[in-house]
């Protein structure tokens, strides 16, 4: 995960949507690269690729305003962090000093993804940093946050999941009914504020 | 308003359109019909525009009845029918009287029918389409399968057909695909020798396999790719080597990006044979060029406009 690199994949993916060239379906932005899907039609004609050929020769995908920060309140531990415990002994840390390096740090949403609204964020500090459970769970709670690698997240809906659950928001992360429906966008900043700690 | 109720559901049957696209970025998957082809000839021969939402059915077919005088036509998978009274064999086009029903019976070929009434399955669009994305809750009949006693409004059309018609099912139902595929991921020695072999071996569907992707069973060993990888956007079509050599395809209710290996992507005039594949379906990787799977494409789309207009 590197922010000089994920500043440079979304405002290239910025760039093109901003363009919009008929036939372009989807501008998906990764950790390191950019998804351009098209329609059937537009690859047929071919105007996209030479569009795109040229669009990575802009200096202009240099420059990358700063999004949103964005302070989520996060109930640590206990049953809405079930993880918390064997997380701090993995690496360890008292759950306290887990809680208080987990937000400590302002992070990056370097792309959303696995679920609407689903933001992948970094870079978790390595003192904290704990690998996803082998056997994921196949219910995680709507707004749990959880730990993979250098990652931190927050499952929008209840799902199946293999990250480190250390907590909760009530934030609701995605809403099909609200404009605009994800409540964190790419190049956002997050911030995690400890509600309670259990 | 006219509709259609579900008095018996079937398997797995959804409302589908031509797929949520426009935001991924967001993490929403595209979701929407698997066989693209057989969806868009199912509306063109009840009378609608190729993007109307439709009925996808899968393996067991639903009974459904009209309300209100309809224009009901049956492409993909080939089933025996019961329509008001009469037995037919899909594909076909025909009324569907107020208060008739149709009734799906055996399947002879394929996986998935499409079933499209004339103006369409009017549910209300979810960030801008009718698909049903189960796994997010998104479209459809409440973000679900449909069940039975579900009421579902069909937009307003005119009644075109006045007898059934049948059609020549499309030559790939029910065959075992040869998938033109592009080599996708890194350009190095090892993803090259990956995607030549992946086109080597032949495969059947294991019984994991559903509308998110297909796990495939490899007739020999497949070489292992590496672990774990950052996250990449992914297509629908793309072929993915996880580790323990039983490649993934993904399909219309893929997520938005994926982390494991990527070898191949199935060329978008192949997709809908590849959507008519089940659980135990045979099918072989070949590979492919952009121009060729360009001029597939062309051709797949004039075999459209041919077997559309065969009925008019």
């Amino acid at each position: 995960m590197d922010a000089e690199i994920s500043a440079r994949i979304l405002s290239l993916a910025g760039w093109i949507s901003a363009q919009r060239w008929s036939g372009v379906l989807d501008v998906v932005p990764a950790l390191t690269s950019v998804a351009v899907h098209v329609s059937a039609e537009a690859a047929m004609s071919g105007h996209v690729e030479p569009l795109l050929e040229r669009a990575l020769l802009e200096p202009h995908i240099e420059s990358s305003s700063d999004g949103a920060l964005v302070e989520i309140a996060v109930a640590y531990g206990g049953s809405d962090g079930r993880d918390l415990q064997a997380v701090a002994e993995a690496v360890r840390l008292s759950p306290e000093q887990v809680v208080r390096r987990h937000c400590a740090v302002t992070y990056r949403v370097f792309m959303l993804g696995f679920l609407p609204g689903f933001p992948y964020l970094g870079v978790v500090d390595p003192s904290i940093q704990v690998p996803r459970h082998s056997v994921p769970r196949t219910r995680v709670a709507a707004g749990s946050v959880g730990l993979a690698g250098a990652q931190t997240g927050i499952y929008p809906c209840d799902s199946p999941g293999g990250w480190q659950i250390i907590g909760r928001t009530q934030e609701v992360l995605f809403d099909a009914e609200r404009t605009p429906p994800a409540r964190l966008n790419p190049g956002d900043r997050v911030r995690f504020v400890p509600a309670v700690i259990a | 308003m006219n509709a259609l109720t579900v008095e018996r559901a079937g398997l797995l049957s959804t409302v589908q359109d031509g797929g949520r696209w426009g935001l991924q970025h967001l993490g929403v998957s595209v979701s929407g019909w698997m066989d693209d082809w057989s969806a868009r000839l199912a509306n063109r021969l009840a009378g609608n525009p190729d993007g109307e939402a439709v009925v996808e059915v899968t393996w067991l077919g639903p009974t459904l009845r009209a309300e209100g005088a309809l224009t009901i036509a049956i492409a993909g998978a080939v089933f025996d029918v019961t329509i008001d009274g009469r037995r037919a064999r899909t594909p076909l086009v025909g009324p569907l009287p107020e208060g008739a029903t149709i009734e799906f019976g055996e399947r002879r070929a394929g996986t998935r029918a499409y079933v499209a009434v004339r103006g369409g399955i009017a549910v209300a669009p979810v960030l801008g389409s009718r698909s049903t994305d189960i796994r997010s809750g998104l479209g459809g009949m409440k973000g679900r399968r449909l069940r039975t006693g579900d009421r579902l409004p069909v937009g307003a059309g005119a009644i075109s057909a006045t007898e059934i018609r049948t059609l020549v099912p499309a030559p790939w139902i029910g065959a075992a695909p040869k998938l033109r595929v592009l080599p996708m991921g890194a350009d190095t020695p090892a993803a090259h020798e990956r995607f030549v072999r992946l086109c080597d071996a032949r495969y059947r569907l294991a019984s994991a396999s559903d509308r998110t992707g297909y796990r495939l069973t490899a007739d020999r060993p497949l070489p292992d790719a590496d672990a774990a990888l950052i996250s990449q956007p992914v297509a629908t079509g793309t072929v993915q080597l996880p580790p323990g050599g039983s490649p993934l395809l993904l399909m219309a209710d893929r997520q938005t990006t994926g982390g494991y290996a990527t070898v191949a992507v199935v060329t978008s005039a192949d997709l809908p044979l590849a959507g008519q594949l089940g659980p135990g379906d045979a099918c072989t990787f070949v590979p492919s060029d952009w121009a060729e799977a360009l001029r597939a494409l062309e051709e797949r789309e004039q075999a459209l406009d041919r077997t559309a207009a065969r009925i008019r």
